[in-house]
Parts: structure tokens; sequence; C-alpha cells
């Protein structure tokens, strides 16, 4: 029989194709940590509570200089919080709330439609006071790096002395991950840097562990819902491909 | 009075309309009984597979449209607002981004199969020209949706694809600003990039109305490569065909159900969740990957105007290929030599592709310069060249006789099975 050997060879070209992708690497290669994250598995999800902790690590020490322009406080529904938690949550954050009817511009508590706050007004300001270097929006920095959640994990733990014979430039740190090894931002997490109302550990691994869980959910919110409809999809067409493929010997029983 | 239709169909609607525009007589014959080669295999089904992944991208697309801001300041938020805040927005985004995956390997499983079994070759000729241009227009169409979200790729693909074209002396430089509307790529080139993004495809569904219009006329070819000579070399298209195109379709939505469900950004480049900024340009500068082989034969040599007119060249030479290949038979099967050669113009492409992935540097550029020496080779040398040395096996009488063997042609009559067969 020709034709499953066909269709396989189809498969494999595609394979072949889609290869070169996996080769795109950078110039120097900087080994990541390999964490095992429940989300990177094909039917995993979040574990809520950590994004949660993440959430709070996100909000008490990154949200100072890194904005997530593209988050609402109604989306904190996706790592489990309710309408009321969300609301009380929200106030917590003073946003800009338009022009008042004097065309003065107003402060406010945020409501739950509102946009995350934003710690500066613009990127300009934000490099000013951040040594020269714009802290990058983090709505979806796990998806904008090589590696993902990987990398976010390595540069948050990847602080440290120089090796001997390493000069570090005036006004940046070490980091083993972050590419050419100079970074200006200090280190932003360290052991019981945030401390948590549930009791969890606050190690710095345990931080940056929910702080990039949180951001991997701030990229890809969707991820759940995707996975479970792709499960149905992936059944439904199995199913369908079973079925035609008995229609088809039936039909093709007497052409034979 | 000229010409009314005389309908056949029963139903009364149906015959009133077929008697004054004889639509349901056209599809009957075209896809109802068309006489359809009884032989051929799985590889078949990417035209049909290509057709399918056409409606889904205008499907998509459209809905995109309804979402989506042209304008430099908004359109990375606005894919944003798909993302995030419109109903199934991520998955129409998704469908409609790895779709234009799924169109590339779809295409090309469809170009190398024309390729192996010539079916390039006459009476075809034109048919095949018609789809070359299906696949310059698709290669436009696909970058210009990629520069659509104005991420970094985005942007600074788009800038060094079209400055490609300043290479040509006097007239470059003068295309290039036109492409952009301006001095740079900018709000005009993602504005007309956006306009232009929505008219190419029904452009395409034009040249792909001409393409099944010129293949209903000579018919299909077929794994033997051999024309059809009677009716039992034929199967009528439907239900023969529709069903096996159907086996391969769920097949097909299953590969793309697994990429826009479980890998959606497989195939991307983490530098487009990054918002497009001119003033810094990313270390690596990658197109999508199904533009690799032809990035890596621009940069296989180190004078940009050659390296421009190879890439051009690649493709074009596609166009007089049914005149550079000088076999009178089609199909491989029958080739013991080109046969031989053929994997290695595969090897050869995915080889470049790889390239096209990687800097210019070290090994790279000596596998892009071989590379693109055996893609021009088998072209323009071999193909010419073995079409006259090369001794061709024994052709099959008939396909009917070379697929039942003797046991006759079931319910049809067997009787003219036999007839000689006169070369292609």
């Amino acid at each position: 029989m020709r034709s499953p050997r066909s269709l396989l060879g189809g498969l494999l070209a595609v394979l072949c194709l889609a290869g070169p992708i996996s080769a795109r690497a950078a110039e120097e290669h900087i080994p990541l940590p390999n964490e095992h994250w429940s989300f990177e598995s094909a039917l995993g999800g979040f574990d809520l509570a950590s994004a949660q902790r993440g959430f709070q690590v996100y909000s008490q020490v990154c949200a100072n200089c890194h904005s997530m322009k593209f988050l609402h406080y109604r989306d904190l529904s996706g790592i489990g919080l309710n309408a009321e938690q969300i609301k009380a949550v929200a106030a917590t954050f003073t946003v800009p709330l338009g022009l008042n009817d004097e065309g003065q511009p107003v402060e406010g508590p945020a409501l739950p439609s509102s946009r995350f706050r934003s710690p500066f007004p613009n990127d300009k300001a934000a490099t000013a006071a951040n040594n020269g270097a714009l802290p990058p929006d983090l709505s979806l920095i796990v998806n904008a790096r090589e590696g993902g959640p990987n990398y976010v994990f390595g540069v948050l733990t990847g602080y440290g002395n120089p090796p001997a014979g390493v000069a570090v430039a005036e006004g940046t740190y070490y980091n083993r991950v972050f590419p050419g090894h100079q970074i200006k931002m200090p280190q932003p997490l360290q052991d019981g840097t945030v401390t948590y109302t549930d009791g969890t550990p606050n190690t710095l691994n345990q931080q940056a562990r929910d702080v990039v869980t949180f951001l991997y959910w701030a990229a890809n919110p969707e991820m759940v819902e995707r996975k479970a409809m792709g499960v149905k999809a992936v059944l439904f067409l199995v199913f369908m491909t079973g079925l035609t493929y008995v229609v088809k010997k039936k039909v093709w029983a007497d052409a034979h | 009075m000229a010409g009314l239709h005389k309908s056949d169909f029963a139903n009364p609607v149906i015959n009133w309309i077929d008697t004054r525009l004889p639509v349901f007589t056209m599809m009957q014959k075209e896809y109802g009984v068309f006489p359809t080669p009884r032989n051929f295999n799985y590889f078949w089904n990417f035209g049909a597979l290509a057709m399918v992944n056409l409606v889904i991208m205008i499907a998509t697309g459209i809905f995109l449209a309804m979402n989506y801001q042209p304008n430099t300041e908004l359109a990375f938020a606005s894919v944003q607002h798909i993302m995030r805040d419109v109903n199934f927005g991520w998955l129409l985004r998704y469908v409609h981004q790895n779709g234009a995956s799924m169109f590339f390997i779809v295409t090309y499983v469809h170009i190398a199969r024309g390729l192996y079994y010539g079916s390039y070759k006459s009476p075809r000729e034109l048919l095949w020209i018609f789809g070359v241009v299906i696949l310059l227009l698709m290669m436009a169409t696909a970058f210009m949706g990629y520069v659509l979200p104005w991420g970094q790729m985005s942007y600074w693909g788009a800038t060094v694809i079209t400055n490609l074209f300043s290479a040509f002396p006097w007239i470059g430089p003068k295309i290039v600003t036109l492409l952009w509307g301006g001095f740079s790529v900018d709000q005009p080139t993602l504005n007309r990039f956006f306009s232009l993004h929505y008219l190419l495809p029904f452009v395409l569904v034009a040249v792909i109305f001409l393409h099944i219009a010129a293949l209903h006329i000579t018919g299909s070819n077929n794994p033997l490569g051999i024309d059809v000579k009677t009716p039992q070399d034929t199967l009528p298209f439907h239900p023969y065909y529709t069903i096996k195109d159907s086996v391969g379709i769920c097949v097909y939505l299953i590969v793309f159900a697994i990429l826009v469900f479980f890998a959606p950004n497989y195939l991307g480049d983490p530098n487009n969740f990054i918002e497009a900024n001119p003033l810094v340009t990313p270390a690596d500068i990658v197109p999508e990957w199904y533009f690799l082989p032809f990035y890596a034969i621009l940069r296989s040599v180190p004078d940009k105007l050659l390296g421009v007119c190879l890439m051009f060249g690649s493709i074009l030479v596609l166009f007089v290929l049914p005149w550079l290949d000088t076999s009178p038979v089609r199909s491989a099967r029958f080739r013991p030599i080109y046969r031989l050669f053929f994997p290695l113009l595969i090897i050869s492409v995915v080889v470049l592709g790889m390239c096209g992935a990687h800097k210019p540097e070290g090994i790279w550029v000596t596998l892009s310069r071989l590379g693109t020496f055996y893609y021009f080779f088998h072209f323009l040398v071999l193909l010419p060249v073995l079409g006259k040395l090369e001794k061709p096996l024994p052709l099959p009488e008939s396909i009917s006789q070379a697929v039942l063997g003797g046991r006759g042609g079931g319910p049809l009559p067997s009787g003219a099975a036999a007839k000689p067969m006169e070369k292609a």
C-alpha cells in the first residue's frame, strides 16, 4: 500500500521545513536554567496560587519600574481572583481617570476596567529615571525572549559577583544569563524581598518562580481555554479522520 | 432565442436557475462526474488543501481586519486587543498566523509533487505558469501580512526586504521610495501594506480560478505521468476524490490544530512580541521560515545586486521549467537518473533553509553556496541535459492496465484497456 507512506513523507517534509526554527539561536550559548513549569506541558495549566503570589511580587517590586500596559485589573480573574477581590485590588492603585468637567486631568483609585498602573508617564521619563535604560513593558516579556520562562527566571536568579578578570561598567551589574552579562537593572529579588500572606517560604527561587508564572499567564492569558479547546478539536478531528477513512475504503472498494 | 440551457435537474427551482445560468450543470460536470485519473496518491490532496487553507485565511482575515488598526501608534496594541479582549480573537489570530505557515507547507508539497511527477510538462505548461504566479502572490501577501503586527521583526524584516530593490541600478531607489511611500518604513508603508494585504488574496482567488480552469481543460496528471486514454483510466471526481480529499483535509486539520492550540508561537520569532522600534535593531533579522531558502540564496554571494538577481531568479526559473526539462517522460518513476537527483534538489532547498536561519559565517556560507549552486544546476543544466541522455524505463500501456493488472476494471467494461500508447 503506497498511499499512507506518501502521506508520511509529506509529514516528514513538514518537519524538515520546521527544523530550522529551532536551530535559530543566540551567538554566545549561555546555558539557561531548565526549570519545570506546569504550563509548558501540552495539557498543563497554571498553578494559580503561584500566579497570585507572582502578582504580589510584580505589584510590590517589578511595578516600581516596569509597566504592564496591555493588562487590565479585570483580567486578574484569569489567575483566580473573584469580582470583589479584583475591585479591592484595583482600588489600591491610583491611576489617571481622564479629564474632569473643567478639563483638568484627574487621578483616583483604579476600577476593574482600568489598565494596570504604569510607573512612569512615558518611555523618556522611564529611561531618565533608570540610569539611561528603559525598563521593558512586562505584558509580553516571557514570549518576547528566546528561552521564555527559563530566560526570565535565569535573569532574576542570575545575579552574582563577576568572575575574576571580568570588569563590570559603572552603573551595571553582573548577570550570568543576560546577553553581554552586564545589566542596568539592580538585583530586584533576594531571599525575603516579599512577604507572602499564604506562608509560602519567600526564597529567591520561589519568588522568581512565582513572578515568572504570573508573567507567563500575563503574556498568554488565553492558554487554559486554548488547550481545552485544542483537546476537543483534535479528538473530534481524529474521529473524523477515522470516519472519512472508513468511508473512503468503502467507496473505493469497487475501484481497485 | 439565444441558448437557454436545457437542464436535467428534477428540482424545479434548481432547474429554473440552471436553465438561465447553468452553474449547477457546470458543478456537476467539473466536480461531479469530472473524469479523474484513478491512480492518484495522497500527494494529489495538496491542491485541495491549499484551497481550503486560502478560504480559512480569508475568513479569519476579514474578522481580524474588523479589529486591527493600520496605524504605527496603534497596530501593536490593536493586535494585543484582538488577543485579549475580542471574543475568540486569540483563535482568529493564531489560526491566521499559523495558517500562513500551513499554506506554505501544503503549497511547497504541492509544488514538489508537480516537480517529481512532471506535472509542468506539455500540455500543462500554462497551468504550471499560473501556479508560479500564485506562489509569487502568496509570497507578497505573506510578507506584507507579517509587517502588520508591527513588531520588531515586522519592522526590520520590512526594512531589509524592501531595501533589496535598491540594488537595481538607477531605478532601484525609486522603487524603494514608492514601496515605502516615504524615506523609511513608516505610517504610509503600514497603511499601503494593509490595503494590499487585503487586496492580493482576492487577486489570488482569480489566478487560482484560472489555474483550476486550465487544469480542467488538460485534465490532471497522475503518478504514472501517462495520458488518460480510455474511460477505464478514470473515475468520476465525486465520490472517489471528494472522499479521498476529505481524508487528507482531516489529517491536515489535525496538524493545523496541534500548531494553533498547543504550539501557536513555535514557528514565530520572540522579537515580534516587542513593538517596532526604528532606533533599536535586533541582533538577528530573520524572515519567516518559508522565506529562509530564498534568504540564504540572497546572502550566498557577496555582491548585493547578484544576490538579489539570484533570489528572484530562483523563482523566475520556474516559469521556464517546462522548456528546460527536455525529457518526454513526465513521472520520475520512469526516469531512473532524474529520480536520483530529485532528492538532491529537496535536500538543497532544506539546507538552504537552515543556512537562512543562521548568520552567514563559517560553514553556513559554504553550505549556502553549495545549495544555491545545486538549485540552479538542477534546473539550468541537469534537466536540459538529462532529458537527452537518460534512457527512460518502459511506460505502462495505460493507467488502468498498471493499476488493475489483469483484473479488468470492476464494474466498468474492460475491453479497450489495451490500446497502444503514444509518447507524451
